[in-house]
């Protein structure tokens, strides 16, 4: 393309935009979800958490339960997420985000209650306060961002880092030898009679992130029958530490992330009720 | 009318727990304390429908308390010792983010897995924080059955009004003996809701955030210099001590819980050979009642402190007294209780070093 060109493609654009008022309440398709805070994240570009964060501010939005939420935060990267989901939050210690929405809902049982925890807490020091609130069946949410490594301390290996993918901590790639093999903890988690609802989706593509949102979704409305938990797992990107690209980090995760770890439901509710708001099918 | 039972010191506690209203109890099972899980699953929750959970661990238990501590509710959890050490992340996190709570230490001999006999060597662990960063618990420290009931409302009222967690501070043998009490009639589950807690955010007021991370250390700072205001206000208003026969004593022996009783055994015995004992015993372990252990060292002649340790509270009344008056101590360990008589022996060495 010439510099002609473009810049007649610029002036033709610019005119457009001058001509039309581009947003009116008439043509809004896209708005900040009144469940999200107007605060700048601190997110690396690229990253699936501002997307995930998004999603979950949509459907509580959508299914009115703003005043009705209570949500637990992690440590890792997301361990400021209640800086930008205007709803009530806590933050927990590392690993325990599924023991303190125990606490939570037991004490409230009639609240939307959700955790949300990266790899290294939900799969590596919190596995046991994952397993066993999967196993009583506590009616809450644990939304499972996976992304293969540990953001927040500066890409350490995490428990669902792939084989021979390299981390601060794994400089030659991960050694089954030495360091076991990822751990599928939703495969496990599947196995669980308490765990009611059990999915893995991404948010790399829009037709992915669509597929998130339901799942979340479905997450959230599920808490009203009463019958178990809903796991929910997002697998996710790390441009920074992946050392990449968002776009490339998109493509390494379709070809080696997804692979590993397919998407799809691992367990679904036989008759599932009918969601009477915000249904997206 | 009076209600008066024979009471189990742990199932006791549980009782006072019921009928002060709890609304939940999150705990594993660990000897020597394990009855009051064992006595809330049986009773608790068809009496008033108090929430009752075993966890899957003491790290789950205590984070399970934090949470449900968050939205306001009565909460409480008993272990002990070394399921106490388990729970110090989240203790301390319970007390950066500022909530009300009850814990319950019913203390067995240690270190390490120790013996499951009583033993008062988590004192510094309780007193001085025992996990990370500067936190203080209100501690209580029950000498009898009747007070594991009373301290267990008393607690529930210290922990709403400071917006604190508070321990109590027990042993063994007061879980396992078995007493006379009083029990106060059961009160009335409330259903308040307060304005920091995570009770889904309603469109009049901000959203509440339960959390201890504070990233800016002018912040984090300005954290610790409120939780230190609060300290030294509870320092003012929340001394709580017994003396016994101090007015006219050549010797006070200092000593907390269970040993105090001990101390009062072995005090007739030294009464009975002309030497004139007075006990003091402190209650509130935080706050500790230095300055009226400070105004006792002008009156009398030497302190001997109790303790079933290698010496632990001794060094807060060494604290106390600053050198006025000779400060001994005498301690068994390993979950052995010292008799009266070896007290006595104690006593009678001092008081013949003393006179010579």
């Amino acid at each position: 393309m010439n510099e002609k060109r473009m810049l007649e493609e610029e002036k033709h654009f610019e005119t457009i935009i001058a001509e039309e008022s581009v947003c009116t309440n008439d043509n809004l398709v896209y708005e900040k979800p009144e469940t999200l805070t107007d605060t700048p994240m601190h997110y690396c570009p690229g990253c699936g958490h501002g997307v995930a964060h998004r999603l979950i501010a949509e459907v509580i939005d959508e299914l009115g339960i703003q005043d009705k939420t209570i949500g637990v935060a992690p440590v890792g990267c997301s361990v400021f997420a209640y800086n930008y989901l205007n709803i009530d939050m806590t933050e927990a210690a590392h690993g325990r985000a599924s023991a303190v929405a125990t606490g939570i809902k037991r004490v409230l049982p009639d609240k939307y209650v959700f955790s949300y925890q990266g790899d290294g807490d939900l799969a590596a020091i919190g596995t046991g306060e994952t397993i066993h609130t999967c196993n009583r069946g506590e009616n809450i949410l644990i939304i499972f961002i996976n992304n293969g490594i540990y953001g927040m301390t500066g890409g350490q290996m995490a428990p669902t880092t792939l084989i021979g993918m390299k981390s601060t901590t794994t400089p030659f790639g991960r050694e089954v030898e030495v360091m076991g093999n990822p751990l599928k903890i939703t495969e496990l988690i599947a196995q669980l009679p308490g765990v009611y609802y059990c999915t893995r989706v991404a948010v790399n593509t829009p037709n992915n992130v669509r597929k998130a949102k339901k799942a979340i979704l479905n997450g959230f409305k599920y808490q009203e029958l009463k019958k178990g938990l809903s796991f929910v797992e997002i697998v996710s990107n790390c441009p920074s530490n992946w050392k990449m690209t968002p776009l490339e980090s998109n493509k390494w995760l379709e070809e080696n992330m997804l692979p590993f770890y397919p998407l799809g439901d691992l367990k679904v509710p036989k008759n599932p009720p009918k969601a009477d708001k915000g249904e997206l099918i | 009318m009076k209600e008066l039972k024979l009471m189990k010191g742990n199932e006791a506690l549980a009782e006072a727990a019921i009928r002060a209203g709890c609304d939940g109890y999150f705990g594993y099972p660990i000897t020597p304390q394990s009855e009051v899980l064992e006595y809330l699953a049986n009773e608790a929750k068809k009496r008033t429908g108090m929430v009752v959970l075993q966890a899957e661990s003491e790290i789950a238990a205590i984070n399970m308390i934090y949470g449900a501590a968050g939205t306001g509710k009565k909460v409480m959890t008993s272990s002990s010792s070394p399921g106490i050490s388990l729970m110090q992340e989240g203790i301390s996190y319970i007390a950066c983010a500022e909530l009300p709570c009850l814990l319950v230490n019913v203390v067995r001999g240690g270190p390490g897995l120790g013996t499951i006999q009583p033993s008062q060597g988590d004192y510094f662990q309780a007193v001085k924080g025992g996990g990370h960063g500067d936190y203080k618990l209100i501690v209580l420290a029950p000498s009898t059955v009747q007070e594991m009931v009373d301290h267990v409302k008393l607690g529930f009222e210290l922990a709403f009004k400071w917006k604190n967690p508070v321990m109590i501070l027990a042993d063994g043998a007061l879980g396992q003996m078995m007493e006379k009490v009083e029990l106060f009639p059961q009160m009335e589950r409330t259903n308040e809701i307060y304005p920091w807690a995570t009770t889904g955010k309603t469109k009049d007021r901000e959203r509440s955030i339960i959390t201890s991370l504070h990233i800016q250390p002018d912040k984090m700072q300005e954290i610790n210099l409120h939780l230190q205001r609060k300290y030294r206000e509870i320092e003012k208003e929340e001394i709580r001590y017994e003396m016994i026969d101090c007015e006219d004593a050549d010797l006070v022996l200092v000593a907390f819980g269970l040993v105090a009783r001990i101390c009062q055994k072995a005090a007739g015995l030294a009464k009975e050979k002309g030497i004139k004992v007075g006990i003091f015993r402190p209650i509130s372990l935080f706050p500790y009642p230095y300055k009226e252990l400070n105004k006792l060292a002008d009156k009398v002649k030497g302190f001997l402190t109790v303790e079933m340790n290698a010496g632990q509270m001794v060094e807060d009344v060494r604290l106390a007294v600053n050198g006025k008056i000779p400060v001994e101590f005498t301690g068994k360990m390993g979950g052995i209780i010292p008799t009266p008589e070896e007290i006595l022996h104690k006593i009678e060495e001092i008081y013949v070093g003393e006179t010579a």
